[in-house]
C-alpha cells in the first residue's frame, strides 16, 4: 500500500474506519479482546496474559472467532492490567494469569461477565461493567490520549481508522501560515511545562528565512511522576508524528527529531515501527500525498540528564553534547539545532495538533478556560485512591481532580497538599482545591502546570522532606553550568538537611528563603529558575512544618527520624516477639511487663539503638501496638 | 555598523548593534563585574552569572555578557536587586572554593577575589561541602587544583581554539562539575602538550605554572654558580608584571634586577638563537641535498615537540633534531663557557627565565642531559621573575639599563630576538640559509611573508636557484593541517616552523596574564592587540641591532672557529641535537 | 584496564559505521557501545574519538554527564530502584536502603562478585505500582522492604545456574 495522494488517503481511511469499528461493533459475530500494553501493565504481566489468551484460544479453536491485540495505556494504572473485551465493552481490571481461563470459559464461551474481575467503586460498592461509567473517567476528555486504549499502536491501519493523518492531509490542503493561525486560534499552549503559546513558537520559526529547519519533540519527560508523554509514545505513536508532520509544513522543515529518554524502551520500538509503517505508505518520506512537502522523522535517545527535557539542553545533547543550557536570545526558532531555526514542542502539544486540524481549532478551544484552551493530561499519584493518566479540560478543579476522578485519599486519612509541576512547581493546599486548572491559575497560587504530574500528599508526609525530595533531585539533576544552580541547590538541600535534622536556627531559615528567591532570580535556565519553588512554595503554605522543624525539634507528620520515635505501648503490646525477630538492629527487647490480658511480657524499643527503618510498625499491623511519636 | 539608543542607568547612549549588554555598558564607560566572559566569548558562555543586571524587555536578571543589547533598551546595573544577585553568585562560589588567598601565587591577579571586593560578598556566607577536590602536581609545569576552580570554562575553549583537540574538558555533572583531562588524569598521564594557555586564562588560582623559585632560592644557597639566561619575549613582557605598558622593551632593566637578584651571570639565550639557526640551517640543507625527511619542522617549541610525540610519532623524523635554544645555551655554557670560566660544570646552575611552561617540562627530559648534566637546572617564567623581583625589594621601573653579559659567549643578532614571535624562527633561519647557500647576505632582511598572526603562513623563496617552500604554523589546531599532509605524503614544504602558542613565544603560557579588569589604562581592545604589542616590541629590537643575521655573530664564529668546528659537527651533535620517541596520548595506568 | 581485542575494537568500528551517514551521531554511538558492553572506558572512547574528531575530553564530558553512560563495568544485574516522588512517598528509600544493606553496598555501585549494581533511578514512569524496581527491564510492582531479599535471592539462584 502506497498512498500516492489526497483521495487515496480518503479512500483508504474510510475503510479502516469501516475495519475498526466493525472490529469494536462485533461485525461478523467475532469479538475482540484488547489488553492494556502501557509499560505499568506489561510490567505486571499483560503480555504474558495475552500469550495465555491466545493459547486458550488456539486450544478451543476461538481464534478465528476472537481477536487479541495489545493497546495503549488505558490511564487507569493502579488497576491494570486490563482486559476489554468487545463488542459487550466489558472491562476487567486486576487481572492476573489465573484468570485468564475464567475469562475465555465464561465470558468469551459462556457469555458471562465474570464479575469478580469487575471494578468495583469504592464509594458505592457497586460493580462496573463499561470503562465509561467508572468514576475516574467520567470527567474525562481524550484529545491527546486519543486512540491510547482503544488503537492498537503497531497497526497504522487502525489508527488511519480513528482518522489519522486527516489532520496533515487538510493542513497540506492550506497555505502554511493558515495552519499556523488555526493552531494560534485554537489557542494550545505549551504542553511540556512553560505555556508558550505553540502557534506563537511556530510563527518566529516560519517568519526565518527558508532554509533548514527543524522540528523537535520533546519526549525527555523527565518530572518525577509524570508519564503522559510515555503513554501517548506508546499509545498513538502516529498522532504525534502527525502532529510533527504538520509543524514541519508550516514552519518549512524537512526533518524531525524525536528526543527520547531512553528510559522508555516501548515507547522508542512502537515510535521506530510507527515511522517505518508511515514512511512505507508515503506519509512520512518525499512529496507526501503528492504534494511538494517531504518531511523525514528520526529518534534520539535521551541518556539519563533530565536537564535536557530544556529545551536548548536537549538541543546540545542531540548535537552530542553535555546537555548544558544554552543562554537566549538566540531562541531555538532563530537558531536552534544546528544553528538552524528550530521548534521544539512537547509530545503531549504535538499530539494535539492532529485534532486541531482535523476538527478545527473552535473544537478544540470549546475546552478549557479563556487563556488556556484545550485539555491537559495529569498524571495523578501519591496518596489518592485512583492513581493514573486523566486528560481533563482546563478549568476543571483540583477537588474534582483529586476527588471525583482521583477518588479521593486513602485509609480515610487527610488531604494535606498537591503536588504540581514536578520539581519546578509548588505545593497547593485545601484553600487552593476550588480552584479551576489552568496555567495561569497555577501560577498564580505560586505552583505551576508543569508537564502535568499531580502528586497528592496526607497527613503522613512531611512537607520539609518533600522539599528536600526534590531539592535532592533537582541537586543530582542540575547540569552544573550556572553558579546559582550548581551551587545555590547544593546549599539549599544542606539548609534543609539541617532542618530535618533538627540542626537548624531560625537564621538558617532566614538564609534559606534568601537563597532560594537568588536562585530563582540569578540562574540561566528555567530548571535553575524554577528549582527553589518547590522549598518556597512549601515555606509559603507550611512555614509552621519548618518552625516546627527548627524551633520545637519536632516532625509534625513524624518523617524526619532526627525528630521522631517509635514507641511500642505496653498495654497493646501480646508479646508476640514479632518485631523483635524484625528488628534489624537488635533494638527491640523484652520488658518485665506483661499487660492486663495478655501472656507474654511485652517489648520495648531502645531508642538510642533504633535506626528507625519502621519495620516494626509494619510487622505489627495486627495488634497496632507501634505508633510513631 | 549601526547605532542604536539604549539606556544605561537612565543615562541615553548610542552603541553600536550587534553588541551584549556587557560590551555597550564598557563602550559607555561602565565596568559590570564579570568572571566567566573572556576574549570574546572564550569561555563557558553566560555561566557565572555574576554580570546580571536588570535589562527591559527581559524576563528576571540577565547575564550582560551574552544577552544583546536591543533599540530602547534600558539597562540597570545598580538596581538592589541585580546588586544582590551579583553579589551572591560570587558567595556561592566562594563557598564552593578554598579560600587559602593569602598564600595563593595567584592572589595579586585573581579575578575572583578582584568580583568579590567589587560585589561586597561577604565573609562566610553558605557555607556547606565543596566538590570532591583533586590537586595534580604531577607535571613539572603545571599544577591543576580544582579547588580554585570557578568552571568558568576559559580554559576550556582555549585548549581547543589554540590546538583544536582540547585536552581539558567539563567532566561530570551538577555540583560535582570538575574540569580536567579525561579521568580526571593527571597532566602527565594526558595528551596535554603543557603549553600553559589554560594558565593564561584562568581567572584564579586552579591553573598554575609550577614554581620553581624555591629552587632556585636553594641553588644559591647551596653556593652555586648560577647563571641566567633569558628568552626573548620574556623582555617584551615582563615590565608588565610592573604596571608598565603592553609592548614596552625592559631588555636592560631585566638585565639590571638579575644581576641585583645575584645570578653570577645575565645572558641573553639569543646568543644560543642564533646557534640554532646555524644548526638548524644546515641540517636543512643536507637534508635537502642528502634526500632527508622533508619537510623538516623546528623543534624549539617544548609544547609542540610534546604534540607531535603523542599525536605524530609516525612522523618524528620530520623534526630538526636540533635542541631548542636554552638548552644548546645549557650544553654551551656548562661544557665549554664552564672551562673558560674555570668553573667546575657540576657546580654551574642554569636557570632559564622563559615566557613558557613547557620548557620546565622539557629540561627534565633524558634525552636533554649531556654528560650526565642537564643543561638547564630551574625554569622560571616571566610571570616568576617578576615575583622574584618583587620579593626581593627592587624597583624595576627605576633601574637603570644594563647590557647582558658577552664576556665568550653572548652576544647576540636581531635573527635571534625575533624567534619570540611566530614566523621569527622561520625568518631568522631564511636569513641564514641564503647566505649559506649564496655567500651573500639576501638583500632584504625582512621576510614579511613570514609574519603576522594568519594561523598558517606559507611563502616560497628562489635561495640561489633552489625554490624553498616554507610554511609557519602556530597553534596546535594549525599544526595539525599541516602534519596530516606530512602524513598523507602531500607535503609540499621544505621547512615548517610550528610553535606550540598561538602568537608563539610572546604569548606563551609563561607570559603576564593580561586581564582588561587589571589593565584600565590600556586600550580597550587590548585583549585583540597585545600579541601584536608584544611583538613590535621584538621586531624593534632587531631593527635596533647592527647585526641581523645569525651568521654573522662573532661569538658564534668563535664557537665554531675553536670548539665545534662546523654546523652539524660530531661534536655539535652531542651536544646540540637530541632525538624523540613516540607517546601515547593516555598511558596506561597501574 | 584490560586491553581491547580485535572483536571488541571491531564491533565499536561497526557500531561507529552505523551512524556513518547522521551529524552528530556521538550519543546515538555511545548509547549502542553502552548497551552492548555495560560500560564505555577510556580506551573505547579514544576510538570514538579517532572516529569522530571529537576530543577524548569531549567525549568524556558527554560520558560523565548523563547518567546512562558508566565508566565502569555493572553488575549482571542491575537493580533500579525508582525514587520518584510516587514511589518516594510509599517508601522506596526504605527498599533502596534495603537493597543497600543486604547486597553490602552503596547505589552505584557494584558486587564484587560483579552479580548486581544498585542504581537509584528516576521517575520511571510505573507511579501506579509504587515502588517499583525495575530489574535488567524488568518491573517489579509494590516492593514491599520484606520482599527485597526473596528477590536477591532468586536472582542469585538464576544468575548462578547460568
Amino acid at each position: 500500500m502506497f498512498i500516492k495522494n489526497f483521495d487515496e488517503l480518503a479512500k483508504i481511511q474510510a475503510s479502516c474506519t469501516t475495519a475498526l469499528s466493525g472490529k469494536f461493533s462485533g461485525e461478523g459475530n467475532k469479538r475482540a479482546i484488547v489488553l492494556c500494553g502501557g509499560t505499568g501493565c506489561l510490567s505486571s504481566n499483560s503480555a504474558d496474559i495475552k500469550a495465555k489468551i491466545e493459547a486458550k484460544l488456539e486450544e478451543k479453536g476461538l481464534t478465528d472467532r476472537v481477536s487479541v491485540n495489545l493497546v495503549g495505556c488505558f490511564g487507569f494504572c493502579s488497576q491494570g492490567p486490563f482486559v476489554k473485551i468487545y463488542p459487550e465493552d466489558t472491562l476487567y481490571r486486576l487481572v492476573t494469569l489465573d484468570d485468564v481461563d475464567e475469562i475465555i470459559e465464561k465470558d468469551i464461551i459462556g457469555g458471562e461477565v465474570v464479575e469478580r474481575l469487575l471494578y468495583v467503586d469504592p464509594s458505592t460498592l457497586e460493580k462496573v461493567t463499561k470503562q465509561e461509567d467508572i468514576n475516574f473517567y467520567k470527567k474525562q476528555v481524550r484529545i491527546s490520549l486519543d486512540g491510547c486504549g482503544v488503537i492498537n499502536p503497531e497497526d497504522i491501519n487502525e489508527a488511519l481508522g480513528a482518522g489519522a493523518f486527516a489532520g496533515l492531509a487538510k493542513a497540506l490542503q492550506m497555505d502554511r501560515a493558515d495552519v499556523i493561525k488555526e493552531v494560534l486560534d485554537s489557542g494550545l499552549r505549551g504542553r511540556g511545562g512553560g505555556g508558550f503559546p505553540t502557534g506563537r513558537k511556530w510563527q518566529f520559526a516560519y517568519a526565518q528565512p527558508d532554509g533548514e529547519k527543524y522540528v523537535v519533540c520533546n519526549g525527555d519527560e523527565g518530572d518525577p511522576g509524570a508519564f503522559m508523554d510515555r503513554s501517548i509514545l506508546e499509545g498513538n505513536p502516529l498522532a504525534v508524528i502527525e502532529g510533527m508532520a504538520i509543524a514541519g509544513y508550516a514552519i518549512g522543515a524537512q526533518n524531525g527529531y524525536f528526543y527520547v529518554r531512553a528510559e522508555y524502551p516501548i515507547a522508542v520500538n512502537r515510535l521506530r515501527l510507527a515511522i517505518k509503517q508511515a514512511e512505507e505508505v508515503g506519509l512520512l518520506g518525499d512529496n507526501i500525498l503528492g504534494t511538494d512537502f517531504s518531511f523525514r522523522a528520526h529518534i534520539r535517545l535521551g541518556a539519563g540528564a533530565f536537564v535536557c527535557g530544556e529545551e536548548t539542553a536537549l538541543l546540545n545533547s542531540i548535537e552530542g553534547q553535555r546537555g548544558m543550557p544554552r543562554p537566549r536570545p538566540p531562541f531555538p526558532a532563530v537558531k536552534g539545532l544546528w544553528e538552524c531555526p528550530t521548534i521544539v514542542n512537547n509530545v503531549e502539544s504535538l499530539a494535539c495538533v492532529p485534532y486541531i486540524l482535523r476538527n478545527g481549532a473552535e473544537k478544540f478551544a470549546q475546552y478549557g478556560t479563556e487563556k488556556s484552551k484545550g485539555t491537559k493530561v495529569f498524571a495523578l499519584g501519591g496518596k489518592v485512591n485512583n492513581v493514573g493518566l486523566v486528560e481533563i479540560p482546563m478549568g476543571t478543579t483540583l477537588r474534582e481532580l483529586i476527588y471525583d476522578i482521583g477518588g479521593g485519599i486513602p485509609d480515610g486519612k487527610k488531604f494535606k497538599a498537591i503536588q504540581t509541576g514536578g520539581p519546578s512547581g509548588g505545593c497547593l493546599t485545601e484553600k487552593d482545591l476550588d480552584v479551576a486548572i489552568d496555567f495561569d491559575s497555577l501560577v498564580a497560587k505560586g505552583s505551576m502546570m508543569g508537564s502535568g504530574g499531580a502528586i497528592v500528599m496526607d497527613e503522613d508526609n512531611c512537607m520539609v522532606d518533600v522539599a528536600k525530595f526534590y531539592m535532592e533531585f533537582i541537586c543530582d539533576e542540575s547540569c552544573g553550568k550556572c553558579t546559582p544552580c550548581r551551587v545555590g541547590t547544593k546549599r539549599l538541600l544542606e539548609y534543609l538537611e539541617k532542618i530535618c535534622d533538627g540542626k537548624a536556627t531560625m537564621q538558617d531559615l532566614e538564609e534559606l528563603e534568601a537563597l532560594a528567591e537568588t536562585i530563582k532570580a540569578g540562574s540561566l535556565c528555567a530548571l535553575g529558575q524554577t528549582a527553589a519553588n518547590p522549598v518556597l512554595s512549601t515555606l509559603k503554605s507550611f512555614r509552621d512544618e519548618y518552625i516546627a522543624h527548627i524551633v520545637d525539634k519536632k516532625c509534625p507528620a513524624k518523617v524526619c527520624k532526627n525528630l521522631m520515635s517509635y514507641a511500642i505501648d505496653p498495654d497493646k503490646c501480646v508479646g508476640c516477639g514479632l518485631c523483635e525477630r524484625q528488628c534489624p538492629v537488635s533494638a527491640i527487647i523484652k520488658t518485665d511487663y506483661v499487660a492486663p490480658g495478655h501472656k507474654l511480657p511485652s517489648r520495648k524499643i531502645l531508642d538510642d539503638k533504633c535506626i528507625k527503618c519502621g519495620l516494626c510498625m509494619s510487622s505489627c499491623k495486627k495488634f497496632n501496638a507501634i505508633e510513631k511519636k | 555598523m549601526a547605532k542604536i539608543n539604549i539606556k544605561i542607568e537612565g543615562v541615553p547612549y548610542q552603541v553600536e548593534e550587534g553588541l551584549t549588554i556587557l560590551e555597550a555598558a564598557k563602550a559607555c564607560g561602565y565596568e559590570i563585574p564579570t568572571l566567566c566572559a573572556f576574549n570574546h566569548g572564550e569561555c563557558n558562555k553566560g555561566s557565572c552569572r555574576v554580570c546580571l543586571v536588570e535589562a527591559t524587555g527581559a524576563r528576571g536578571l540577565v547575564a550582560s555578557c551574552v544577552y544583546p543589547i536591543n533599540e530602547g533598551m534600558e539597562i540597570t546595573i545598580s538596581s538592589p536587586k541585580a546588586a544582590a544577585a551579583r553579589r551572591a553568585s560570587v558567595e556561592l562560589l566562594l563557598s564552593n572554593h578554598s579560600m587559602l588567598c593569602q598564600t595563593c601565587d595567584k592572589n595579586e591577579k585573581c579575578e575572583l577575589l578582584h568580583v568579590a571586593r567589587i560585589t561586597g560578598a561577604r565573609d562566610g556566607m553558605f557555607q556547606g561541602t565543596q566538590t570532591p577536590v583533586t590537586v595534580d602536581e604531577i607535571s613539572p609545569s603545571i599544577v591543576r587544583d580544582t579547588s580554585k576552580c570557578v568552571l568558568c570554562g576559559r580554559c576550556v575553549a582555549r585548549c581547543a581554539n589554540a590546538h583544536g583537540n582540547g585536552v581539558i574538558g567539563f567532566q561530570n555533572r551538577g555540583f560535582r562539575t570538575i574540569i580536567g583531562p579525561a579521568e580526571n588524569r593527571a597532566f602527565t598521564d594526558s595528551p596535554c602538550i603543557l603549553c600553559g594557555q589554560c594558565v593564561n586564562v584562568c581567572p584564579t588560582g586552579a591553573l598554575m605554572e609550577k614554581s620553581e623559585i624555591s629552587k632556585v632560592d636553594e641553588a644559591f644557597a647551596a653556593g652555586k654558580y648560577v647563571v641566567v639566561q633569558t628568552a626573548p619575549a620574556v623582555r617584551a613582557a615582563l615590565g608588565e608584571e610592573f604596571g608598565m605598558k603592553i609592548g614596552t622593551p625592559v631588555t636592560g632593566k631585566m638585565v639590571a634586577a638579575l644581576r641585583r637578584l645575584g645570578f653570577k651571570k645575565v645572558f641573553d639565550t639569543n646568543y644560543a638563537a642564533d646557534l640554532t639557526i646555524m644548526e638548524e640551517a644546515t641540517e636543512l640543507l643536507s637534508r635537502i641535498k642528502n634526500g632527508g625527511a622533508l619537510p623538516m619542522l623546528t623543534s624549539c617549541s617544548p609544547g609542540w615537540v610534546n604534540y607531535a610525540e603523542v599525536y605524530y610519532g609516525d612522523c618524528l623524523d620530520h623534526i630538526s633534531s636540533c635542541k631548542s635554544p636554552h638548552e644548546m645555551q645549557g650544553a654551551i655554557l656548562k661544557h665549554y663557557y664552564a672551562a673558560k670560566i674555570g668553573v667546575n660544570p657540576e657546580d654551574m646552575f642554569v636557570v632559564s627565565i622563559m615566557p613558557c611552561t613547557a620548557k620546565k617540562f622539557e629540561k627534565e627530559r633524558d634525552a636533554l642531559k649531556t654528560k650526565g648534566l642537564a643543561d638547564v637546572d630551574a625554569v622560571l617564567t616571566t610571570r616568576e621573575l617578576g615575583k622574584l623581583i618583587k620579593r626581593s625589594g627592587i624597583n624595576f621601573t627605576k633601574l637603570p639599563d644594563e647590557e647582558f653579559d658577552s664576556d665568550i659567549i653572548g652576544e647576540y643578532t636581531g635573527a635571534g630576538v625575533i624567534f619570540g614571535v611566530t614566523g621569527g624562527v622561520m625568518e631568522a633561519a631564511l636569513r641564514t640559509a641564503y647566505y649559506v647557500l649564496t655567500g651573500e647576505e639576501h638583500a632584504e632582511i625582512k621576510f614579511e611573508q613570514v609574519r603576522g598572526f594568519d594561523g598558517i603562513k606559507e611563502a616560497s623563496f628562489n635561495l640561489a636557484g633552489m625554490e624553498v617552500n616554507v610554511a609557519v604554523a602556530h597553534g596546535m589546531k594549525n599544526a595539525k593541517v599541516l602534519m596530516d599532509e606530512i602524513r598523507a605524503g602531500t607535503s609540499k614544504y621544505h621547512f615548517i616552523e610550528v610553535m606550540g602558542c598561538p602568537g608563539g613565544c610572546i604569548n606563551g603560557g609563561g607570559q603576564p596574564y593580561v586581564r582588561e579588569c587589571f589593565l584600565p589604562n590600556e586600550d580597550a581592545d587590548i585583549m585583540d592587540t597585545y600579541k601584536e604589542k608584544r611583538a613590535q616590541a621584538l621586531y624593534s629590537e632587531d631593527e635596533r641591532q647592527t647585526l641581523r643575521q645569525s651568521h654573522n655573530n662573532p661569538q658564534i664564529k668563535a664557537l665554531y672557529d675553536e670548539f665545534l668546528g662546523e654546523p652539524n659537527s660530531h661534536l655539535a651533535h652531542e651536544l646540540l641535537h637530541t632525538h624523540y620517541g613516540a607517546r601515547k596520548p593516555f598511558p596506561e595506568k597501574e | 584496564m584490560a586491553h581491547l581485542n580485535e572483536a571488541a575494537v571491531a564491533k565499536i568500528n561497526e557500531i561507529c559505521d552505523r551512524y556513518a551517514e547522521e551529524r552528530t551521531p556521538l550519543m546515538m554511538i555511545l548509547s549502542d557501545i553502552q548497551k552492548e558492553y555495560g560500560y564505555i572506558p577510556l580506551e573505547v572512547q579514544e576510538i570514538v574519538s579517532k572516529r569522530t574528531g571529537l576530543s577524548v575530553s569531549e567525549i568524556y564530558g558527554v560520558v560523565t554527564f548523563y547518567s546512562f553512560f558508566s565508566l565502569k563495568p555493572k553488575g549482571k544485574y542491575i537493580v533500579g530502584v525508582c525514587l520518584g516522588t510516587a514511589c518516594y512517598v510509599k517508601g522506596a528509600q526504605q527498599v533502596i536502603d534495603k537493597f543497600s544493606e543486604l547486597l553490602g553496598i552503596a547505589p552505584g555501585e557494584t558486587t564484587e562478585d560483579g552479580m548486581f549494581t544498585i542504581d537509584a533511578l528516576r521517575c520511571i514512569g510505573a507511579c501506579g505500582i509504587a515502588p517499583a524496581v525495575s530489574i535488567n527491564g524488568k518491573v517489579y510492582p509494590k516492593v514491599a522492604v520484606s520482599a527485597v531479599k526473596g528477590i536477591i535471592d532468586e536472582l542469585r539462584a538464576e544468575g548462578g545456574a547460568n
